[in-house]
């Protein structure tokens, strides 16, 4: 069953295992389809032919409940190494933020730059996607890639590839959303190292399915625009970012440290923990201080989210 | 079908009252059947249309919210009220008490409160198309349900309520297995197809709960809002996916289970061989009766679910290929040095197993992690659970139709057109659903109004499919309904069956039995 294009390495280690299956699932259909018609055929109703006395055999259906199981364990064994490849995004990989509504898709770049319904990323280099919806669940799914993620409201999921095939690739949206869900696709543009130094520096390209015409105006980078929203939200009152003391805890190296509970446990101050914290800060209380810090879920926007986590993470 | 001479179960009292009011097991599961096909119809005209929107990309024969309506009153009709129902309520309501030797079922009156319980069910599921109609898919995805039009509302309710009328006719069942075996009829005698509506019962009796609260969740999550399912407001998106599944993942066995005691029971008859590896068939109900609670989480592969969880999920799952294997491995080794009589029932078995060995095959697919994270949410999945619930749980159901169809009319139906129509349908099903394979391992995802033009040759294939399909489907239910008239006369036991349902009249009386039968050998002694 022909496939689309393998355009990253992890891809094509996908299609050796989906290949094993096939010709495994080939082979066992014959087996128990071409029994079956040979057995009716050979022993279809005839007069001289008498059926023959036979409840079972116990070393048959041992065999027959062994093998299957030893195989599906290899399979099964198998689609976990390739899975884990696929979902564990090396530590050096460009990241960029995703964000799903009814019925587009936006993407935030480090560098500020926004687009929507085209995604530019540099051939050979990891580029991991950091992605959540403004409203219901929606799927990120590049079947060149063969990836796919839900972009779900309320949290932080994330995909990863590292593309060999310069080019268009097709991002669908694979989980129903309603309305426009078959119309809510994008274009991965995936750039040679020359297209993406003309797309960093702002220059336009050459592409010719592509309808973004960049502008050489610098923009403010996301952590600038989220250091911008701290202000603006009032954030600055209570934190800092250099470590001096306020009402809530300093931002200064708290991206991927271990924060500690008021209730004793200790958490990973990851993306999700941090867009927690913002959405609903009582659910887990910072050891030390009080139950002060108001919700700001439906106050900041998903951009804004991205923002001011691209700024707490850039305190390091 | 009236028969002066006789008095059996049809003709002992007439009518329209008589059916309404009555009691008899053998009346109810033909009220059933009767329901369910008229739904079987409805489901199958919405799968027609979609697959008529679809034969061209962009086509708009429809616009995509009404093609989303007709996706999600097409799972809907034929998930809860034709397939769910289609063999426990209709043929095992029938059959289960002539199985076992018994006057009806232990509750008759709880049996005719089920029905209606089905009846009123439906009739508020639909009524939802007076409200315009919900478009959430069969599967009420949060948080896009929560925020869809209120005739969602019906549908879930209507769903809540038939919910309640399996759980009923379950536990009916599983007393009836109990309480009421003939004298001699041993649990180590019990025909196949009995013990897979018991595992099929415990299944409905555990899991159907879980649905009906979840489904009132969602209701007040709705009017409500207070925020279980709706992240606006503080709840967990994902959530609704665990409790769905874990219902939803067991109705996928509630659905194939009697289907495959059906072949239990055919393959023996028509072999002319008593069925290999009864112990283990019997058994191997229970294991995937058993596993069916614990691989929920296959659905939510890429949900956001943890690493762990799918780790877990994914090993659990590969377990089921065992229980499976050995049914049809065992149902092979019948067929082995047999004698073998081709008629409809069998035609059926062999269809079963040829689209159920694609359907189970595929599922395998699914079940490996890496494998299901580029397939799923594709047509892969589409044509994967159209050839195990289609493939599997209908023609099982075909099959056992025609089966006891001299039973429950007393007459015999016609085998040339048995066999025109079953050509049909077996073409029509894998020019359907096979193309549908490679659309979603190439890449084109469910759900979708309109596709990119690469994708077009496969979907008018699979179009035309569905005529052919569709034509058989209604040849069958025609010629069916023809040879009540037409057919020759059935005697008691035109299969030379053991099972004691062929040991009373074709059709029975009202009470199944002039005399208790006693049974003093298992049902499958077939040596000739
Ligand atoms: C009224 C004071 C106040 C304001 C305004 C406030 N916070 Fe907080 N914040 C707190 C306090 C107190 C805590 C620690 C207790 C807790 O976890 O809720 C906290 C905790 C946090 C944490 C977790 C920090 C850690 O060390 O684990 C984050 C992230 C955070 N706030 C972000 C924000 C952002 C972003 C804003 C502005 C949109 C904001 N806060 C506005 C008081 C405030
Ligand atoms: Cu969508
Ligand atoms: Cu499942």
């Amino acid at each position: 069953m022909s496939l689309p294009i393998a355009a990253t390495d992890v891809a094509v280690m996908w299609d050796h295992l989906y290949w094993f299956l096939v010709w495994l699932s080939v082979f066992f259909f014959v087996l128990v389809v071409g029994t079956m018609i040979y057995f009716v055929i050979k022993y279809r109703h005839q007069k001289k032919q008498k059926p023959v006395f036979i409840t079972g055999n116990h070393t048959l259906e041992v065999i027959w409940s062994i093998v299957p199981l030893l195989l599906v364990l290899i399979v099964f064994v198998w689609g976990y190494v390739v899975y884990r490849k696929m979902i564990h995004a090396p530590p050096n990989s460009l990241e960029v933020r995703v964000i799903g509504k009814q019925w587009l898709w936006q993407f935030q770049y480090e560098d500020g730059k926004t687009t929507v319904n085209e995604l530019f990323v540099p051939v050979n280099q990891p580029v991991k996607l950091i992605m959540s919806s403004e409203d219901v669940i929606h799927s990120f799914f590049v079947p060149d890639f063969r990836v796919k993620q839900d972009v779900v409201p309320g949290m932080y999921t994330s995909i990863w590839f590292e593309p060999t095939v310069p080019g268009r690739h097709q991002i669908f949206c694979a989980e129903y959303c309603g309305t426009s869900h078959s119309q809510m696709l994008a274009d991965l543009y995936v750039l040679s190292e020359g297209d993406w130094a003309q797309w960093k520096a702002g220059k336009k390209l050459n592409l010719k399915t592509s309808r973004i015409s960049m502008s050489n105006v610098p923009s403010p980078t996301l952590a600038e625009q989220g250091k911008k929203l701290m202000l603006q939200k009032g954030c600055v009152a209570c934190h800092s970012d250099d470590g001096s003391p306020r009402p809530g805890p300093t931002y200064k190296n708290l991206f991927n440290s271990k924060v500690e509970l008021a209730n004793g446990q200790v958490v990973i101050a990851d993306e999700n923990y941090l867009r927690e914290s913002i959405e609903t800060p009582q659910a887990k209380l910072v050891k030390g201080f009080g139950p002060l810090m108001p919700t700001f879920r439906g106050i900041v926007s998903e951009e804004e989210i991205n923002a001011i986590i691209a700024y707490i993470k850039s305190l390091k | 079908m009236s028969d002066t001479q006789t008095m059996h179960y049809l003709n002992q009292t007439t009518g329209i009252w008589s059916w309404l009011k009555t009691l008899d097991h053998k009346r109810i599961g033909l009220m059933y059947l009767f329901t369910v096909l008229i739904f079987f119809l409805v489901g199958g005209v919405f799968a027609l249309l979609i697959r008529w929107n679809l034969f061209y990309p962009n086509h708009g024969f429809v616009e995509a919210n009404t093609y989303n309506k007709f996706f999600t009153y097409h799972g809907a009709i034929m998930v809860f009220l034709v397939i769910i129902p289609a063999i426990p309520a209709t043929l095992g309501n029938f059959m289960l008490p002539l199985l076992v030797g018994a006057k009806d079922v232990a509750f008759p009156r709880l049996n005719l409160f089920s029905y209606y319980l089905f009846v009123l069910g439906a009739l508020i599921a639909l009524a939802s198309l007076f409200f315009g109609g919900a478009d959430t898919g069969w599967t009420f995805y949060t948080p896009y349900s929560i925020r869809a039009s209120s005739s969602m509302i019906f549908v879930v309710l209507g769903a809540f309520v038939a919910g309640f009328s399996s759980i009923l006719t379950a536990l009916n069942f599983i007393i009836t297995i109990h309480k009421l075996r003939a004298p001699g009829l041993t649990l180590g005698r019990l025909p196949l197809f009995c013990w897979a509506v018991y595992a099929t019962s415990i299944i409905q009796i555990l899991a159907t709960p879980v649905l009906a609260i979840t489904l009132l969740l969602l209701v007040f999550e709705q009017v409500f809002k207070i925020g279980i399912f709706d992240p606006k407001l503080g709840g967990d998106a994902v959530l609704f996916q665990h409790f769905f599944w874990f219902y939803s993942h067991p109705a996928v066995y509630i659905m194939i289970l009697p289907a495959m005691g059906v072949i239990s029971e055919v393959v023996p008859v028509f072999s002319r061989k008593p069925i290999f590896g009864y112990k283990a068939i019997a058994m191997s109900s229970f294991g995937i009766a058993l596993v069916a609670f614990i691989v929920w989480g296959h659905h939510l592969f890429v949900s956001g679910q943890s690493e762990l969880a799918n780790f877990i999920f994914s090993l659990l799952t590969m377990s089921v290929a065992v229980p499976t294997g050995v049914k049809v491995f065992s149902w092979l080794a019948t067929m082995y040095k047999g004698s073998i009589h081709f008629n409809a029932p069998f035609l059926y078995v062999l269809g079963f197993l040829e689209l159920f060995s694609i359907g189970g095959l595929t599922g395998v697919f699914l079940a490996t992690l890496a494998l299901d994270v580029h397939l799923t949410d594709t047509y892969f999945v589409v044509a994967h659970f159209h050839f195990v619930m289609v493939g599997g749980a209908i023609m099982g159901f075909f099959s056992g139709l025609h089966y006891w169809y001299p039973k429950i009319c007393g007459k015999m139906y016609s085998e040339k057109s048995a066999l025109i129509a079953f050509v049909l349908i077996i073409i029509g099903f894998n020019v359907t659903f096979f193309p549908q394979f490679i659309l979603g391992a190439q890449g084109m995802p469910r759900r979708y109004w309109t596709y990119l033009p690469e994708f077009t040759l496969l979907n008018q294939i699979s179009t035309v499919g569905s005529w052919m399909l569709g034509i058989g489907f209604v040849y069958v239910v025609y010629y069916l309904l023809r040879d009540l008239k037409k057919g020759e006369k059935a005697t008691a036991n035109p299969w030379r069956a053991l099972t004691l349902e062929w040991q009373t009249t074709s059709p029975p009386p009202t009470e199944n039995f002039v005399k208790t039968p006693v049974v003093t050998e298992w049902p499958y002694e077939y040596r000739e």
